[in-house]
């Protein structure tokens, strides 16, 4: 392309950028529409950064542009590489309570960094390894969440017991909604599945006399240790933590806990999940992603397939919402809406679909990314729609991943 | 030798709306014969496939596969489990491999049967059982036998994607054995081949029917290939049978020669 | 009986704004085989481009009413066009080789991106119309019950009606609609002809943005009230309106938009209204289990 085209395709850009630009960042209207605003200049540099931008896009190199579809990457030099920098992370993990940074903040947010990282995970069987687009994810978090909470207040069972069960709980629904879906195709799947993620949000919204309506559910517990819960004092009957070793009472104690907690569910998930991909159910799962078609002229029966997917899927993030209720002690419905799925799906597309590490990696950025200036807050949502267009065009199989195959013939 | 029959295909018709793709075709496959099914582009030959491997429902007739006093009716068999049980296997005509997958995989998933039963629903797999990874050996074993049969064991975990358009046929082929079907149903394997390859191709079918003995089905274009090797020829045009026979009675059947002659004056 | 009537009517106003909406779903499902994720964004970006031309003509002293919806409607078609086209051209067109969820996920990202420019650009809170169009008339008097119809909704139904007349006979009459129709059938072999497939493409994006920019305008006028969240909901009930009727047919997105527009008004009428919504999500998951070809489309084989 010569430079006359060039700058004439990027002039033909910029024209288009200016008339997007043009309306809705040109004119700000008040809001109850009695005049409005100019923001002309800022149209502008819209024209401007689109002129600036198609230049440069022109500029790279055709190796690095559109994704070659037909190639395929094949299994790992990088191994090594994956399992330091994985082990990396675990240590960090395990030692960050002790660390310098490791406040109250710096805790309770990485909490809930590794609970997004379960998430993650979690999502990542389902559309990740089977390749089925769910939408609705949040309906199993907060299946997880709201039956731990109900549990407490109708039986007063406590997060030991409620774990396991909850995610019994998310597992049934995973399946429950898993069968209308059975012979849909990605399209309809996905809105489908967003379809039940927002029916399941307006019923928690609505159904006041169970689950409290828009107001939720309080005063939910935080795990004990091993039966004694962390607290002041000594309550009847009950022999606490802090009694029991002599150590006076502190609240960072419980988040200290909590964190523990969840980095072990977390590292009790990961192990499930490296070793259900060497299992035939996971190979069967990403067999169903590559050819549906070609899984049942081999005797496979998509339907386990699909339902042992969602099932999966489903009591993970069961188990992250069991540990986002006793993280915040109050759940509302507002917590488990589509953004909240388009959250995790955003995860499992940047991570790499079907990449541990990627995932994880993934999680923990756009967990903590809030945090790092209010500003990047509003952006953030912008950012990931963003984001998800580009990897899916650049490197749609995830910025980290490469495929580790599930068996391999040099190690027999 | 008597010849033992495999798959009696009994008035077997197809209908899409208003189209009889298939019209009262009926034919028997033997054991230990590679049966092909020829005829002029349209005649109905991939549909008679879908019908047999549970990708269409038969508007009508029956498909009857018998075996050491198993019988299965492959009308009432849903998709997935006319490979599972009745042993049915296939390729097709646009090479289906999971072709982000290994070679290996590949293989390995055809074995998800005998694998998912022995690792009891894959529980004993989480638990590390012995019967789980004796049984992921032997599937290992299993698929090297083949990949030394189809010289591909040095490219075993290379990504299927990437082979070679022959050699993907070849190894869509064997994946289909690993299933260990009764009746192997192969849809156009010598497509896209050259002569060469062909011949490889129609010997190393040959070599499959002489050591495994089962029967296998044969959809193909090549004539080289269809009269080389098949034991018993079946002729569909415009979705009838036309001809039915040994091959080299078949080449000489008018009937067949007019439904072929016939496209090529209209072609 | 006058409540029912009055249901029905406001029933038909909210049909034929799903209708609008969802021919865009399904020409570019019928062209391309992927849903539009991001059309229900179009739709709400219509609504605010038609909402910022009204304040703003009115400033600018265009107060004859007649003049000043043909003008916003023209801006925010045309507008609202380039939207569409440059979402087409961004996020889908390069990936039209891919794998298939690749689309899909880009168009999920697309309106996410749309959403939250909007939120960024024009802010969180609602914005209001003054009512623009005023009056109607009553029909009946039925059991102590006036049935109305405004003029907006004789408009708004109009207005659909007379599109989709147009667009049925663009589609089946010129040679726009053929190639249309062409590539919708067989990509490929069109290309062969000599069809320009990817302009063909364009502007199926193209009208069915235009389309929602004039349902964007049918709600601003009609509700008073839009804010950057209103693509999420008709998006979803726009495509279930276009695969009730049959995904793929033009008359059945039609069809599909009115009986989700009654279905709609119907629930709110007799039951909780909190759960209407539900209730047309239901209808989606029972559609697509039991019959996913809608009321009015075409079976599709399974092609081995």
């Amino acid at each position: 392309m010569g430079a006359a085209s060039r700058l004439k395709d990027a002039g033909l850009a910029a024209l288009v950028g200016a008339a997007l630009a043009f309306p809705l960042i040109g004119f700000h209207t008040s809001d109850t529409s009695v005049g409005f605003t100019t923001r002309f200049p800022w149209v502008a540099i819209a024209a401007a950064a689109v002129f600036v931008g198609r230049l440069l896009l022109g500029l790279v190199p055709p190796r690095f542009r559109l994704h070659q579809f037909g190639r395929r990457t094949t299994a790992i030099p990088h191994g090594k590489l994956v399992k330091l920098a994985a082990g990396a992370l675990i240590v960090f993990a395990v030692l960050l309570p002790v660390l310098p940074i490791g406040s109250r903040e710096s805790i309770d947010l990485a909490t809930l960094a590794l609970i997004y990282v379960i998430l993650g995970w979690g999502l990542n069987v389902v559309v990740g390894l089977a390749g089925l687009l769910d939408l609705g994810y949040v309906a199993f978090y907060a299946v997880g969440a709201y039956s731990f909470a109900l549990a407490v207040q109708w039986f007063g069972l406590s997060f030991w017991e409620m774990l396991p069960l909850s995610g019994m709980t998310a597992a049934m629904a995973g399946i429950l909604l898993g069968i209308p879906v059975l012979r849909l195709r990605g399209d309809y799947l996905a809105i489908v599945t967003l379809g039940f993620g927002e029916m399941v949000r307006i019923v928690l919204n609505n159904w006041t006399a169970v689950t409290g309506g828009p107001n939720g559910i309080g005063d939910i517990p935080r795990p004990s240790v091993f039966g004694m819960p962390i607290a002041a004092g000594t309550p009847a009957g009950v022999t606490t933590f802090n009694h029991f070793f002599g150590i006076d009472y502190d609240p960072i104690q419980r988040l200290i806990w909590l964190y523990y907690v969840a980095l072990a569910v977390a590292l009790a998930i990961n192990w499930f999940s490296l070793r259900v991909r060497r299992l035939p159910v996971g190979r069967a799962w990403e067999a169903l992603r590559e050819d549906e078609i070609a899984c049942r002229a081999l005797g496979l029966n998509p339907t386990m397939i699909k339902l042992s997917a969602f099932a999966t899927g489903a009591m993970t993030g069961g188990f992250a919402g069991v540990l986002f209720a006793a993280r915040a002690g109050f759940i509302s419905p507002e917590s488990f809406n589509f953004q909240e799925s388009a959250t995790v799906l955003s995860i499992v597309v940047l991570g790499g679909m079907g990449s541990q590490l990627g995932v994880a990696l993934a999680a923990v950025i756009l967990a903590t990314l809030p945090e790092f200036g209010r500003e990047f807050a509003q952006y953030r949502m912008l950012l990931f729609g963003a984001a998800m267009v580009a990897i899916m065009i650049w490197r749609p199989r995830g910025i980290f991943t490469v495929r580790a195959p599930s068996v391999r013939l040099d190690e027999t | 030798m008597k010849r033992e029959p495999l798959l009696a295909v009994e008035r077997l018709s197809m209908r899409f709306g208003g189209v009889l793709a298939v019209d009262d075709v009926s034919f028997t496959a033997y054991q230990r014969e590679i049966t092909a099914i020829i005829g002029p582009n349209g005649a109905g030959k991939t549909t008679v496939f879908n019908c047999l491997t549970g990708f269409y429902r038969p508007s009508a007739g029956h498909l009857v596969l018998a075996q050491d006093d198993k019988e299965f009716r492959l009308e009432r068999l849903k998709g997935h489990r006319i490979a599972r049980e009745a042993g049915v296997a296939r390729t097709f005509q646009n090479v289906r491999l999971f072709a982000g997958m290994t070679v290996l995989e590949n293989l390995i998933i055809a074995q998800h049967v005998a694998l998912t039963r022995a690792s009891f629903y894959n529980i004993g797999g989480l638990l590390g059982l012995k019967s789980h990874r004796d049984a992921e050996r032997a599937a290992i074993e299993r698929a090297r036998e083949w990949l030394d049969l189809i010289d591909l064991t040095a490219r075993a975990d290379e990504v299927a994607g990437n082979l070679p358009y022959g050699d993907q046929r070849r190894l869509e082929i064997v994946r289909a054995m690993c299933t260990g079907p009764r009746l192997l149903c192969v849809d156009e394997p010598a497509a896209g081949l050259n002569p060469h390859e062909s011949a490889d191709l129609a010997r190393f079918l040959v070599s499959i029917r002489d050591r495994y003995g089962i029967g296998i089905l044969l959809i193909e274009h090549d004539m080289s290939v269809v009269m080389g090797i098949s034991d018993h020829v079946v002729v569909l045009n415009y979705g009838r049978k036309v001809a039915d026979g040994a091959a080299s009675d078949v080449r000489r059947d008018p009937a067949v020669i007019a439904a072929y002659l016939g496209e090529e004056e209209n072609a | 009986m006058g409540y029912f009537l009055q249901q029905l009517v406001n029933g038909l106003t909210l049909g034929a704004i799903y209708a609008l909406i969802a021919i865009g779903y399904t020409m570019v499902y019928g062209i391309v085989g992927m849903i539009n994720f991001a059309h229900g964004e179009i739709f709400m970006i219509g609504a605010f481009i038609s909402l910022i031309s009204f304040v703003v003509l009115g400033v600018l002293g265009v107060t004859w009413i007649p003049l000043a919806l043909l003008l916003v409607l023209l801006i925010a078609m045309a507008l609202t066009a380039v939207y569409g086209w440059a979402v087409e051209r961004i996020a889908y067109r390069p990936l039209r080789g891919s794998f298939r969820l690749a689309p899909l996920i880009s168009a999920i990202g697309m309106s996410i991106f749309l959403q939250n420019y909007v939120l960024l650009v024009q802010g969180a809170h609602e914005k209001t119309l003054p009512p623009v169009i005023n009056g109607g008339f009553e029909l009946m008097q039925q059991g102590g019950f006036a049935v109305s119809i405004s003029w907006l909704q004789l408009i708004i139904v109009g207005v659909t009606l007379f599109l989709m007349v147009v667009f049925t006979a663009v589609i089946q009459l010129t040679p726009l609609g053929r190639a249309q129709r062409a590539t919708e059938q067989d990509m490929t072999m069109a290309a062969l002809l000599g069809i320009d497939v990817n302009r063909t493409i364009s502007l199926t994006f193209v009208i069915g943005a235009a389309l929602a920019a004039v349902a964007g305008t049918m709600v601003t006028l009609q509700y008073g009230v839009i804010d950057f969240f209103i693509g999420f909901l008709a998006g979803i009930k726009a495509f279930t309106a276009a695969v009730l009727g049959g995904i793929g047919s033009l008359p059945g997105a039609v069809l599909g938009g009115f009986l989700i527009g009654m279905i709609e008004s119907f629930w709110s009428g007799y039951f909780p209204s909190e759960y209407k919504d539900v209730a047309v999500y239901a209808v989606l998951i029972l559609v697509l289990m039991f019959r996913p070809t809608g009321l009015l489309g075409r079976a599709e084989i399974e092609k081995v």
